[in-house]
């Protein structure tokens, strides 16, 4: 017998070390989430993933899955919260989606598609944020920046260089490169690394590439977040390839 | 019948996108003429608008013009609808929004070459340029708002539809696009 809690009334089993959205997603049930990443340490910042457990809000990509637990995650309180948090990352950057490449391929636009976000609603602060075109491969587009940490997880945990860093606190804390010169050039990132892969948004891009997967035919354009966050999360399987734990879901 | 809705349609800092959006929900345009009919737009040169059921206005707020035409929508439209980027958060023109204005005159009308004896132009008749392009929702009350640049005729249609059948408006995957 397994160890199981409860999300949304459904039972979700889970192993021993797994946190309440690790199980969900196993299991096939989506949390909307923007800073985790399936392999990456938990960093608990976008709090897109918030859930209620019994009564209190926290976020699931932190949380240990415990037995017993009650989760409550697809109510609209929480998505109206939700909506809330994507309106305010639009409303803090300059996220032009009509002229950005990475449009379609975009966690947070398909997330506004997913909460139904028509609009920020909140005032624009359209900030100053110079490009970085300095290397020769590699674009950054700083407006776009959502703080979510996974490129300097990605960089520092993975490729071992710490090129990117966070810094200033508040309104002012910003994505910074680790050179005496604050340029991407005068680092060793590489187009290889996993640090150019994570960027759920279109700050981190590979130069002369933009357009080679044309517009409406890109990853969320063809399903969901919902969908396809469900195919990048770990299942368990047994030696057949079934998925023990999400009988009854795709 | 019931009385057909009044609908008024207008763009301000926008590129009439929306607008042949609008006219691209084809043949359906003729089911649409059997539930409403136009006030003031482009499509009936009408140059102010009366008592309205429905303003779509395209882009955004770039001018001292766009801030009256924008009151005289809130004014007399029931309900008041964004359409399209730039009327939802500046779009295209509001990619000005963080360099100072002025040196954005100068360099396109003084500094930079091709403009041989060039000035900045000062006809009274041009409206003045405000300092920054604003979303409608800034100057207004906004009622709905249709994202996509343009959004789709199918997403116009299914909006306005829902709208006239009188649901909350629902997009849904493949309709709702920001881009």
């Amino acid at each position: 017998m397994k160890d199981t809690f409860l999300l949304d009334g459904s039972t979700i089993p889970f192993e021993p070390g797994q946190t309440v959205m690790q199980a969900a997603l196993a299991a096939g049930h989506y949390i909307p989430h923007l800073c985790y990443h399936p392999e990456f340490k938990p960093h608990g910042s976008c709090k897109l993933c918030t859930v209620k457990i019994n009564g209190r809000t926290v976020a699931s990509c932190t949380m240990p899955a415990e037995t017993g637990l009650q989760v409550e995650s697809g109510i609209e309180e929480l998505n109206a919260l939700r909506r809330s948090l994507v309106q305010m990352l639009f409303a803090e950057g300059n996220h032009f989606c009509p002229s950005c490449e990475k449009s379609g391929n975009c966690a947070l636009q398909a997330l506004g598609y997913d909460l139904e976000v028509h609009a920020t609603g909140f005032r624009h602060l359209y900030p100053d944020r110079p490009l970085d075109a300095s290397h020769p491969d590699i674009l950054l587009d700083f407006n776009r920046c959502i703080l979510c940490e996974l490129c300097v997880r990605a960089s520092s945990e993975v490729d071992g260089k710490n090129v990117f860093a966070l810094s200033g606190r508040g309104i002012t804390k910003h994505l910074i490169v680790n050179a005496e010169s604050g340029k991407l050039s005068d680092t060793d990132i590489s187009l290889a690394d996993k640090a150019m892969q994570v960027c759920p948004v279109g700050v981190i891009l590979p130069k002369r590439a933009g357009f080679s997967v044309p517009i409406g035919e890109r990853r969320y354009d063809q399903r969901p977040i919902s969908a396809q966050a469900l195919d990048d999360a770990p299942r368990q399987t047994d030696a057949d390839g079934n998925c023990a734990a999400c009988e009854g879901t795709p | 019948m019931s009385k057909k809705l009044r609908v008024a349609t207008t763009s301000l800092a926008g590129c009439f996108g929306c607008h042949m959006s609008i006219l691209d929900i084809d043949e359906r345009l003729f089911p649409l003429l059997d539930l409403i009919e136009f006030d003031r737009s482009p499509l009936t040169d009408i140059k102010h608008c009366g008592p309205c059921d429905i303003g779509l206005v395209e882009g955004g707020v770039c001018n001292a013009e766009n801030v009256h035409v924008l009151h005289e929508f809130r004014k007399n439209c029931r309900i008041l609808i964004a359409i399209g980027a730039c009327a939802i958060n500046g779009g295209l023109p509001a990619q000005r929004n963080h360099l100072d204005l002025g040196s954005c005159l100068t360099e396109v009308y003084l500094t930079e070459p091709g403009l041989l004896h060039g000035h900045i132009p000062n006809d009274p008749e041009l409206p003045l340029p405000l300092d920054k392009v604003h979303p409608l929702h800034e100057v207004v009350k906004i009622d709905y708002f249709i994202p996509g640049c343009p959004p789709s005729a199918d997403a116009i249609w299914k909006f306005l539809t829902d709208l006239i059948a009188g649901k909350t408006p629902e997009l849904g995957h493949g309709l709702i696009k920001y881009d």
